[in-house]
């Protein structure tokens, strides 16, 4: 009597190789995620830009906010120089030519395809608009914040 | 809960439940999708691509539910055997695969108004495509192996290996900077004004219930097609046995 069941005894031994596998799978991806970390970005923060900077000339793509306030359009009318900004206090200023995103906006996310040049400008050939993750219907666009309001104003200007 | 892996119990479970899941899903899906397709406002910086929401969210999280009600089918028929939780993991495979896609084109259609892009190799976007193809591999080899009379033990294994890959989308618009938004929806928080986020509740309730019908629908043909497959090999064996009992018949 002091056998167990052997029919217990083989579902518990699965129970437990199937326990060890899993912990071995979510070890095995978090490794795996752990050493993706910088490599898997899709673009550089501008802090991370000026503490590391890259050749100049190399493509690479920086992202984050385009700096109310900052947005000019050149003579030329093509032509527009903003500053890009992260959560931190580091700017890289941006210089683009071409048709800018619908949703391309002053204190909205930007991502900038391009190269850092000798001058410490980034010179972009492709613009991304980045949408952040608040959804907002344009009649409650007030009851969300002033900055929100006045992004909406400025939106509603253009779309209108 | 082990009483309704019997197939028996099963099938007469999923006849009544399954027109019950197709039929409130949608309803569901229907006033979901006209509240949202119609009678929402647009967003404030979107405009009327916003809409795509209502169809993006829900099939992106049946696409990731999907795969992990195939792990979960896995462990199932890795530890206990028994052959329901295969089943359920080839019904599951085809219904997740779909609004994967859908996810993804829609997702995709979404890019270009406001991103200005159709397509970008972020975390978001990539990982999500290999969940688009680990369920084109499942798919594969699930149906090789049936076919084959092989052991289901191998899409199991493969089920839950490709597990790994749902919290690598659930977390890579947080781990790495992505073109993707980060999640407007975690944990008793909303960044999705209510106006939005009623309709896409619902929207995700109906798509769910759609998705567990249509998962019982493969599921009863599935087992359909092995009842009649074995008729067919007893049949067939019946007909072989006469000449096998004849001695030296032709070779």
């Amino acid at each position: 009597m002091s056998e167990p069941k052997p029919a217990m005894k083989a579902k518990h031994q699965r129970l437990v190789l199937v326990a060890i596998a899993l912990a071995a799978i979510v070890a095995a991806g978090l490794f795996a995620a752990y050493a993706l970390r910088n490599q898997a970005n899709y673009f550089y923060l501008p802090e991370q830009m000026s503490a590391n900077p890259p050749a100049t000339g190399q493509p690479v793509r920086l992202g984050g906010m385009v700096q109310t306030g900052s947005l000019e359009r050149q003579a030329d009318g093509i032509t527009v120089a903003f500053v890009v900004t992260g959560s931190e206090a580091a700017t890289v200023p941006v210089r683009y030519s071409g048709i800018l995103p619908d949703l391309f906006v002053e204190g909205s996310g930007v991502v900038a395809e391009g190269s850092l040049q000798a001058d410490g400008t980034f010179l972009a050939t492709n613009l991304l608009a980045k949408h952040d993750e608040n959804y907002v219907p344009r009649e409650l666009e007030g009851l969300h914040g002033e900055e929100a309001a006045q992004q909406a104003a400025e939106t509603v200007s253009y779309g209108n | 809960m082990h009483g309704y892996a019997n197939p028996t119990r099963f099938l007469s479970l999923a006849s009544w439940l399954t027109p019950l899941l197709l039929g409130a899903g949608a309803l569901l899906t229907v006033a979901a999708l006209v509240w949202g397709l119609i009678y929402v406002s647009p967003d404030r910086l979107m405009g009327e691509t916003v809409r795509i929401l209502f169809i993006h969210v829900p099939s992106a999280w049946l696409g990731m539910g999907g795969w992990t009600g195939i792990a979960i089918a896995s462990t199932a028929l890795l530890i206990w055997k028994h052959p329901l939780a295969a089943i359920a993991a080839r019904g599951i495979a085809v219904p997740g695969m779909v609004f994967t896609a859908i996810c993804l084109a829609t997702g995709s259609i979404w890019g270009r108004p406001t991103w200005g892009t159709w397509w970008v190799w972020d975390g978001r976007l990539t990982s999500m495509l290999v969940l688009l193809f680990l369920y084109a591999g499942y798919i594969a080899l699930a149906q090789a192996s049936a076919r084959d009379g092989g052991s289901s033990k191998l899409p199991a294994i493969f089920g839950l290996v490709g597990a790994i890959n749902i919290p690598i989308i659930n977390r890579s618009v947080v781990w790495w900077n992505s073109l993707h938004q980060p999640p407007s929806l975690t944990a008793g928080k909303s960044a999705i004004d209510g106006e939005f986020l009623v309709p896409l509740l619902i929207a995700v309730l109906g798509f769910s219930l759609l998705f567990g019908g249509a998962v019982l629908m493969r599921m009863r043909a599935l087992i359909a097609e092995m009842q009649a497959e074995a008729r067919l090999r007893r049949r067939a064996l019946d007909d072989e046995a006469p000449m096998a009992a004849a001695p030296a018949g032709g070779a």
